[in-house]
């Protein structure tokens, strides 16, 4: 059995494959292009620390070139004046594209962000496209409503593009986040000015290129690489900027906001972080509520903003779940994230890496049980063993804050009502679990907590056709499904009088 | 605007632009006299006629994924309407027949895999089928306008592109089939789930052979039904080639059957039949009518029905009479008239009637017809004998009544089954013409004097199926918009046939609607699910 603690963790060996950088430019109207100011920032192999390519360092003025480009584009090229049905033509053969270079892609992903190479083909890549042939299929979908007025009138509603899309996307899963904003975005009509991370800028230039091979015509989407405090102030505050779509953490999308309201009042929608709990009742199979409770919150290395990051645990099972989440933890294999046997990568980057030991510091002084984990694994990159912590308090800083990272805070309690209050004390309200095989529990608890998506014996379930966003400080607007089409959207009412009409 | 749509606008373009874009294969130059000024091809072009391309590999019935021959071994032959020479001899479905291709159908679905499988997994089939149809484009096309007469360029040109575009509307639908969770009134838990309805049964036209087989077969499987669809006798070769298509995209055996056959007795037996879950027919008023007979002896299966019309074309005072014109022409003349909405009932305003008639009459006589391979051809044979002589005995009633014969009423060469383009003025509503679905390329001009005056007369009729208004004026285009009791209304345009745009009755012109959202209604089974809820935080 391969183990993190055998000592055979070896994250510069074999499995080190960095495939070839073939794009490093920022992407504007069409074209590679060096920054206006020459300057250039490093990225990063999470393995190792080490860089692997120097990028193009957008700013201020490289977002007014992309967004004159997406402007021109939107108020004089074909593509808001396409027909859906022409739009969905060419995001099926995007769609196909990307298939067709799923390893190399995937490989990007998995030497910038650290993630599981395998995983990230046969899923992250896999949904990028299922993802751009659903809202391909949705781009001839989207119907005004002919409305019922007052006597003499008559009026229908025209559902238009928006305008000029800005998009900042995080590091975590930079390809399901890439095409969870483009997407809808494209298929209404709009055209973009993505800003990736500044950690994981490789799929999204690619992804660029690919776009262009599909004949999504120029200006239509660029990608404008830099930092959050330059080139996504320049997006957030621009004012033809005609939309905002972020995600990522709360006090950056707090900013994004604030930016918005005080230059154009752009509409705003954001998607950010969470505290997600999961609540495992007593009737629950155990097997099964281990599985899904160890998967939900390592999933990624816990770096996703539904993680369930506070399992409560109804005390009838509490010992023998416990018991059965510290044998996952320690069977977990972390390491290269080339190795097919690998389950957990390293973390993204530095900061995130340092961020989360502080945190699992300060669980230990603030008296939680650290049952399992806790330290660095080896001695190069950002590789963190997965850590359990026992009874943590509501109050407590990780029972609270986002720690983006692999740790685990398990909770107990009593009855239904107590759980149902517990979990929803938290200003976030992004995603929670039940598990449970009583129908009761399941719809009261599915009702009482104020998140924007329950998973019920399952979790981490993503669908394209499943709506996903926010209560409360965890965002609002909503990515996937067709209400995603809404961000995206202008309502128009047409009202004329109507003469001798023999209905209303 | 859709590109099938605006492809029928560049047809129409074309035959407003200067005759040398259509000159080959007429004899006649355009518009020197009356009596020189037909554009029909010759004698001897339409006695020659060209010799298709294609080969028919596909004659049997197909059920459970395979081509087999009818349980009676019998066999049809069908017909070159261009010669009434018989193309080849198709496998004819009896009773048992329908019997096997109904089991085939309902172990596909009750069974699976089709309605089992992820609806993504359905849409990638039929985007994959849809890809197919348009790289077959040339075989298809030349299939159905050796079947249907049609003018090739139209088959390949309009009706393919139209066709694969509606199979992939309704692939994109399949991942978009949302229930409802509805509102309660006390604590409980409502959600819609919609399911596929099971075994569809499918009667199709002679008229557009494989758009119709895409309007019924498309939205059934991507909702996760299975079909047993059966062609019209005069037609059943271009179905029979693209279900093998469907068969290439990777649909599972026993999904889609299609079956060629005769009304009363493969139609019957599939209307009848009790293991079929849902019925859709396009075709006469009379055979709907029987059909929805047949259904409610049966098993009370639900029938939607896509039949006759007889439908106004309204020319306003304002309109724009040049493109009125050609329109009204396209309207009724398209598809040597066998179109179920065509503007069969020309109204136009008294100020404007003249000058109407004047050039509706010019357009006619320019209009080229002859072999439908032939390129520029507007206009084809009808469909066979039986339709030629019925179009035939029309022209005479309207003779007969009193109507005036403008121009043509004729048949066109001795072999086939051509008829000149013909035009009646001063027609009244009481003739057999304004009455009756004719079918054929019979033009009916009638005048009228004020809005309302017209409202009722075009109303006057059992048919409600489509209706075209030409006005510039925004009240009189409203006006009449609601007033028609039509299922389609195409203001200042005609014929315009996305695959979003829903398509049906009212009246006697049908039940149901296909194409858009509203066809999925009928292949799916609502299922309210209600359980209650116990000590919810909100109703």
């Amino acid at each position: 059995m391969a183990n993190h603690c055998d000592g055979d963790f070896n994250p510069t060996g074999s499995f080190l494959k960095i495939p070839a950088i073939k794009f490093t430019k920022l992407f504007i109207n069409g074209e590679f292009v060096d920054s206006i100011s020459g300057k250039t920032f490093d990225t990063f192999d999470p393995r190792t620390g080490e860089v692997i390519a120097k990028l193009s360092l957008g700013d201020a003025e490289d977002v007014d070139l992309a967004v004159k480009a997406a402007r021109h584009a939107f108020d004089h090229d074909p593509w808001p004046r396409m027909s859906g049905s022409e739009r969905g033509m060419i995001m099926m053969k995007f769609a196909d594209l990307i298939q067709e270079n799923a390893e190399e892609i995937a490989a990007l992903d998995a030497v910038n962000g650290g993630k599981l190479f395998t995983l990230c083909k046969v899923i992250d890549i896999a949904a990028a496209s299922r993802t751009l042939r659903y809202y391909a299929g949705a781009a001839d979908k989207i119907h005004g409503t002919v409305l019922k007025l007052s006597k003499g009138l008559q009026g229908y509603t025209l559902k238009e593009p928006i305008g000029v899309v800005g998009s900042i996307i995080p590091w975590n899963f930079p390809t399901a986040m890439f095409f969870m904003k483009t997407g809808p975005a494209l298929a209404t009509g709009c055209t973009i000015i993505l800003k990736p991370a500044e950690q994981t800028p490789l799929s999204a230039l690619y992804y660029a290129q690919l776009a262009k091979m599909t004949g999504v015509p120029d200006g239509v989407l660029n990608v404008v690489n830099g930092y959050g405090c330059t080139t996504g102030d320049a997006i957030s505050s621009h004012m033809d900027i005609d939309k905002v779509t972020f995600t990522g953490s709360t006090k950056v999308g707090r900013k994004i906001m604030m930016a918005a309201a005080a230059s154009n009042l752009k509409p705003v929608s954001l998607e950010l972080g969470g505290k997600s709990p999961l609540l495992i009742f007593d009737d629950a199979d155990i097997d099964q509520a281990a599985d899904v409770a160890f998967s939900g919150m390592f999933f990624n290395k816990g770096e996703i903003c539904v993680a369930s990051s506070r399992v409560f645990v109804q005390e009838g099972i509490y010992e023998k779940l416990e018991k059965k989440l510290v044998e996952k933890a320690k069977a977990t294999v972390v390491g290269d994230p080339f190795d097919p046997k690998v389950h957990q990568g390293p973390q993204t980057n530095k900061m995130q890496f340092e961020k989360i030991l502080s945190y699992i510091e300060k669980g230990k002084t603030e008296g939680a049980t650290l049952l399992v984990g806790g330290n660095r694994v080896g001695q190069k990159g950002y590789y963190i063993e997965p850590t359990i912590f026992a009874d943590v308090k509501d109050n407590m800083t990780i029972a609270k804050e986002e720690i983006f990272g692999p740790v685990l805070c398990l909770m107990k309690f009593k009855t239904l009502e107590e759980a149902i209050k517990r979990a929803n004390i938290t200003t976030y309200g992004l995603a929670a679990g039940i598990i449970t095989k009583n129908l009761n529990v399941a719809n009261s608890v599915s009702r009482s907590i104020r998140v924007g998506i329950i998973w019920i014996n399952c979790y981490t379930v993503f669908d394209v056709g499943c709506p996903f966003g926010g209560y409360k400080m965890s965002g609002f607007g909503r990515d996937f499904g067709l209400e995603a089409l809404d961000q995206y959207l202008q309502i128009k009412s047409v009202v004329t009088p109507v003469l001798n009409s023999p209905w209303y | 605007m859709a590109a099938a749509a605006s492809r029928i606008s560049s047809l129409l373009s074309r035959s407003l632009a200067s005759p040398s874009l259509h000159s080959k294969g007429r004899i006649c130059g355009v518009g020197r006299s009356v009596v020189c000024s037909y554009s029909y091809t010759t004698a001897a072009a339409i006695e020659k006629p060209i010799t298709p391309s294609v080969k028919v590999n596909y004659t049997k019935l197909l059920i459970n994924g395979d081509y087999i021959d009818s349980a009676s071994g019998k066999t049809f032959p069908t017909y070159d309407p261009r010669t009434g020479d018989v193309i080849a001899h198709v496998a004819e479905a009896n009773v048992e027949d329908i019997n096997r291709a109904v089991s085939a159908a309902r172990k596909a679905f009750d069974e699976g895999p089709w309605p089992k499988m992820t609806a993504y997994e359905r849409s990638k089939v039929l985007f994959r089928f849809a890809d197919l149809i348009d790289e077959h484009t040339e075989e298809l096309a030349t299939l159905e306008t050796w079947d249907n007469g049609k003018p090739y360029e139209q088959a390949a040109k309009v009706e393919l592109p139209m066709i694969s575009r509606l199979i992939r509307y309704y692939a994109g639908w399949a991942d978009k089939i949302h229930g409802l969770t509805v509102p309660a009134d006390s604590p409980h838990l409502v959600q819609t789930i919609h399911e596929p309805i099971g075994v569809a049964g499918q009667i199709i036209p002679w008229n557009f052979p494989l758009l119709m087989f895409a309007w019924k077969v498309a939205p059934a499987l991507a909702c996760g039904n299975t079909v047993v669809i059966k062609t019209a006798e005069q037609t059943p070769l271009s179905a029979l080639y693209a279900a093998k298509l469907l068969h290439e995209a990777g649909v599972p055996a026993g999904v889609l059957n299609v079956v060629s056959g005769y009304g009363p007795t493969a139609g019957a037996a599939l209307a009848s039949h009790m293991q079929v879950d849902k019925l859709a027919f396009t075709g006469s008023t009379e055979t709907g009518k029987i059909v929805l007979q047949l259904a409610a002896k049966s098993n009370l299966k639900p029938v939607t029905l896509e039949l006759g019309g007889k439908s106004p074309f309204i020319v306003c005072k304002d309109a724009d009479v040049d493109k009125a014109v050609e329109l009204a022409h396209f309207a009724l003349f398209f598809n040597q008239g066998q179109c179920c909405c065509a503007g069969s009932r020309t109204y136009v305003h008294e100020s404007v009637y003249d000058e109407f008639l004047e050039k509706a009459k010019a357009r006619a006589l320019k209009r080229s017809v002859g072999d439908p391979f032939v390129a520029g051809i507007e206009q084809g044979p009808q469909i066979d004998s039986e339709q030629f002589e019925k179009i035939m005995r029309y022209i005479r009633s309207g003779v007969e009544s009193g109507a005036t014969l403008e121009t043509g009423g004729q048949r066109l060469g001795d072999k086939g089954y051509y008829i000149q383009p013909t035009v009646f003025s001063n027609v009244k509503e009481d003739m057999l013409i304004a009455k009756d679905e004719i079918f054929g390329p019979v033009q009916s001009i009638l005048k009228f004097k004020d809005i309302n005056e017209v409202i009722k007369r075009a109303n006057t009729t059992s048919y409600g199926l489509a209706a075209g208004v030409f006005t510039q004026d925004i009240d009189t285009a409203n006006t009449l918009t609601r007033a028609l009791k039509v299922g389609t209304v195409w203001v200042n345009c005609y014929d315009v046939f996305d695959a979003a745009i829903p398509f049906g009755g009212y009246k006697m012109s049908g039940q149901g609607r296909e194409k858009g959202i509203h066809c999925l209604s009928n292949y799916l089974q609502v299922k309210a699910v209600v359980t209650p809820l116990k000590d919810p935080a909100w109703i």
